[in-house]
């Protein structure tokens, strides 16, 4: 309820004009120090909102057109500039050259596992583990296309069916059921043949069945007894690494369907300092050959 | 509506702040401001000269025998040399400093604060400077209230730039102990020290001539904790700097034959640098510098009377004495029943037997740390990310980070070990390897060294889930010298 603003008789200070069941509030005001760095940060405020983005509307950029993004590529080029002279140096070395040099690799490990994790992880994992689905792990020491320095560098530089040259890996695998060129029947003796390469068929009968299968339609590619050929891109199938899964089903719709996965073009996308860098990292991860 | 206000309160709260009385100290010569010119002496030539010895570490390690060296985050003293992991022996120096501190003030009473301590020391140096500029207390006293001619104005200016003077070679001195003190002082002359030298410079130096030249007493009486709390470690076994006032009261002309031996000179009270009476008894501002104790040594033997009315004494035979001469009239034969009652300073008592056993048990758990401290350390971090890589012949392999610590100087050439299962195969990349095939660990001088480390565990062992291993880190013949335990995974079935 509002009253008169008065003199506390008891204090002698002014009241607020403010009174609830007989209790009037005293107006204490804040120091003034307090006050006044107040209306100073308020004035500060009313000439960055004027100067600087601050406000969320699209554009409203403020009179010295400032922004964050904007002020990003001096930055990046001011860092790019830092390090040109070792990219340099990576981009005129070998992978080789590159993992021979102790101060060339340390720096190439440390930039090739942040482009790494920026490029290749979202498909290849953290730690180029890999996943089943199409996935191959980048540590094993199983590698559809090679793993020596040479290899892994074209296949980053090119990719893997990425329509970009005729330098890129991979040729595609036949579907042979939907082709016609299996029944269901022939493409699960087929499996049982795969299977047993890795001594876990269950039927005698069908791997003999299937072995004939095998060297008519998959050893030209795959080889006899399943080596695989790097070449061509056609993985071993008698050993424990299975890119879309190693159980029957699995591999019958690898035969009955064909798999072919895609790994994009690197060459034009990354420095080729960068590309090193990888290769060097790619190869240390494991499995490098 | 009836109101009843409420009684205004009957305190009077009054003001709590006290205008500063500038204290104008008088010199003094006797035997403890002898002493204190020898402490000032000794320890400012310490603090202006220590930067400056040298210590040879060998190649690539700086020669500066005490240096926090921030940028490599290494602490050099002498032969000593901590990483930033081993701060904690700082903090236990810290600690038996603090210990050492209470025991000394149980037995003596406030020497550090009268002797040692840097605010008494600069504070005593620049009051110095003040005598030889001003003159002494009554030249001081009169500069102070008479005219501000052209002899107060140069005065003061040649006090002032010598406080300077003194304040930025204190500053100065400081950042010698974070920096190589020769190549510092030279950037710093020059101009080409860094904005953080100067900014710590200036800080030195503005604290120095801020709490030496114009806060002086003010600091030891509102700013530090320490004479707050002290009075918990002094007991009447301590001793302190009193007044015998037994002896001294009633205080008369040197002439009155009813008077004690106190004249009321007020030699006491002019010297002392807080500007208290130690008259009045124990005080918070007393800093038991003991130049009152000179000064009236000096009074008793021009008037031909025993010296120590005022003396470095335990409350125990001050209250003995008291005790003794009460009711008797001034004289010798008071003097002589005083002095004869008092028993010599129990230094073995109670409080002063635990804070010694407090002090050796916090050596013994220093030393311990340091004769135990470990200046080569092995650290395995398993990979993460693919916790373990399946192997085209069924075999399993996981990847291991090793970091290898060398606190020394000196490279170490080690061959690793790995314990676990027959037939894991160890391979450390950028390793070489020693006759035996082992991997050769190779350590940089002083530092961390980080290899990545595979281990394979071939088909036929069908390790399942985590199976323990250990690195193990061989000396030249053999023995191990390190071990470090960590698993090895595989898939759960």
């Amino acid at each position: 309820m509002p009253t008169k603003i008065e003199k506390d008789s008891v204090s002698g200070q002014m009241t607020t004009g403010h009174e609830w069941d007989g209790l009037k509030e005293l107006n204490t005001p804040l120091p003034t120090w307090w006050l006044y760095t107040w209306y100073v940060c308020i004035a500060f405020s009313l000439v960055w909102v004027v100067l600087y983005p601050a406000l969320p509307i699209t554009g409203a950029t403020g009179l010295l057109g400032w922004t964050a993004r904007g002020a990003l590529p001096a930055q990046q080029a001011a860092e790019r500039t830092r390090i040109e002279p070792m990219l340099a140096r990576l981009r005129a070395a070998t992978p080789e050259q590159i993992a021979a040099d102790p101060e060339l690799r340390g720096f190439a490990l440390a930039g090739g596992r942040v482009a790494f994790a920026n490029n290749c992880a979202g498909c290849h994992g953290a730690g180029g583990q890999g996943a089943v689905g199409g996935f191959p792990s980048l540590a094993d020491d199983d590698w559809i296309y090679g793993g020596s320095f040479e290899a892994i560098q074209h296949t980053i530089r090119h990719g893997v069916r990425a329509n970009e040259s005729d330098e890129q890996r991979g040729i595609a695998m036949p579907a042979f059921q939907t082709t016609g060129m299996l029944n269901p029947n022939q493409v699960s003796d087929t499996a049982e043949f795969v299977l047993s390469l890795t001594g876990r068929s269950t039927d005698a009968a069908a791997v003999t069945r299937g072995e004939a299968l095998y060297t008519e339609n998959c050893a030209s590619c795959h080889s006899d007894r399943g080596e695989g050929n790097r070449d061509l891109g056609a993985p071993r199938l008698n050993d424990r690494i299975w890119l879309y899964g190693g159980d029957k089903a699995a591999v019958m719709r690898s035969i009955a369907y064909s798999r072919a996965g895609v790994m994009p073009s690197w060459q034009g996308r990354l420095d080729p300092a960068m590309i090193n860098m990888l290769t060097v990292y790619v190869h240390a991860m494991g499995g490098g050959e | 509506m009836s109101v009843i206000p409420p009684r205004a309160p009957q305190i009077d709260e009054g003001s709590l702040y006290a205008t500063h009385q500038k204290v104008y100290p008088r010199a003094v010569s006797g035997t403890v401001r002898r002493v204190k010119w020898a402490v000032l002496v000794l320890l400012l030539g310490l603090y202006y000269i220590v930067p400056w010895l040298r210590w040879d570490r060998g190649p690539n390690a700086p020669d500066q025998a005490v240096l926090v060296d921030i940028g490599n985050a290494r602490l050099f003293f002498f032969g000593f040399e901590l990483w930033p992991q081993e701060i904690y022996f700082l903090t236990g120096i810290l600690v038996l400093g603090a210990i050492g501190l209470f025991a000394v003030t149980s037995l003596f009473g406030r020497v550090w604060c009268g002797f040692t301590c840097p605010q008494t020391v600069w504070t005593d140096l620049f009051m110095w400077i003040e005598r030889r500029i001003e003159g002494d207390r009554n030249a001081r006293i009169k500069l102070d209230q008479g005219p501000k001619d052209s002899v107060w104005w140069r005065a003061k200016l040649r006090k002032h730039v010598a406080w300077l003077a003194i304040a930025m070679a204190t500053g100065g001195a400081w950042i010698m102990y974070f920096n190589d003190a020769p190549s510092v002082t030279w950037a710093m002359l020059t101009g080409q020290a860094s904005l953080t030298v100067y900014g710590f410079f200036a800080l030195f130096t503005a604290t120095t001539y801020v709490l030496a030249g114009a806060a002086r007493e003010q600091v030891c009486t509102y700013m530090c904790p320490w004479p707050r709390f002290q009075g918990a470690m002094l007991d009447e076994n301590s001793l302190v700097v009193t007044y015998r006032d037994w002896r001294g009261e009633p205080r008369g002309k040197p002439t009155d034959p009813t008077a004690g031996d106190c004249v009321d000179c007020k030699a006491c009270v002019h010297v002392c640098p807080t500007g208290i009476d130690i008259r009045d008894g124990q005080q918070l501002e007393c800093i038991g510098c003991g130049l009152c104790v000179d000064a009236c040594d000096d009074v008793m033997k021009r008037l031909d009377r025993p010296t120590g009315l005022v003396a470095f004494e335990t409350l125990k035979n001050l209250a003995a004495s008291e005790a003794a001469t009460k009711g008797m009239a001034p004289g010798p034969q008071l003097l002589a029943k005083g002095m004869a009652v008092r028993t010599p300073q129990k230094l073995l008592r109670p409080r002063t037997l635990v804070y010694a056993g407090v002090l050796g048990a916090a050596v013994l758990v220093m030393l311990g740390a340091w004769l135990m401290r470990a200046t080569l350390t092995l650290t395995v971090l398993p990979d993460r990310a693919s916790l373990y890589v399946q192997l085209a012949d069924g075999g399993l392999r996981n990847g291991f980070t090793l970091k290898l610590a060398n606190k020394l100087r000196g490279e170490l050439a080690l061959p690793l070990v790995l314990e676990g299962p027959q037939g894991l195969r160890l391979l450390v990349q950028d390793a070489g390897l020693d006759a035996q095939g082992r991997p050769l660990l190779t350590t940089r001088d002083d530092g961390i060294t980080q290899w990545r480390a595979l281990v394979t565990a071939p088909e036929g062992l069908r390790l399942r889930g985590a199976t323990p291993i250990t690195f193990r880190l061989l000396d030249a013949e053999g023995r191990t010298i390190l071990r470090q335990s960590s698993v090895f995974l595989g898939p759960d079935r």
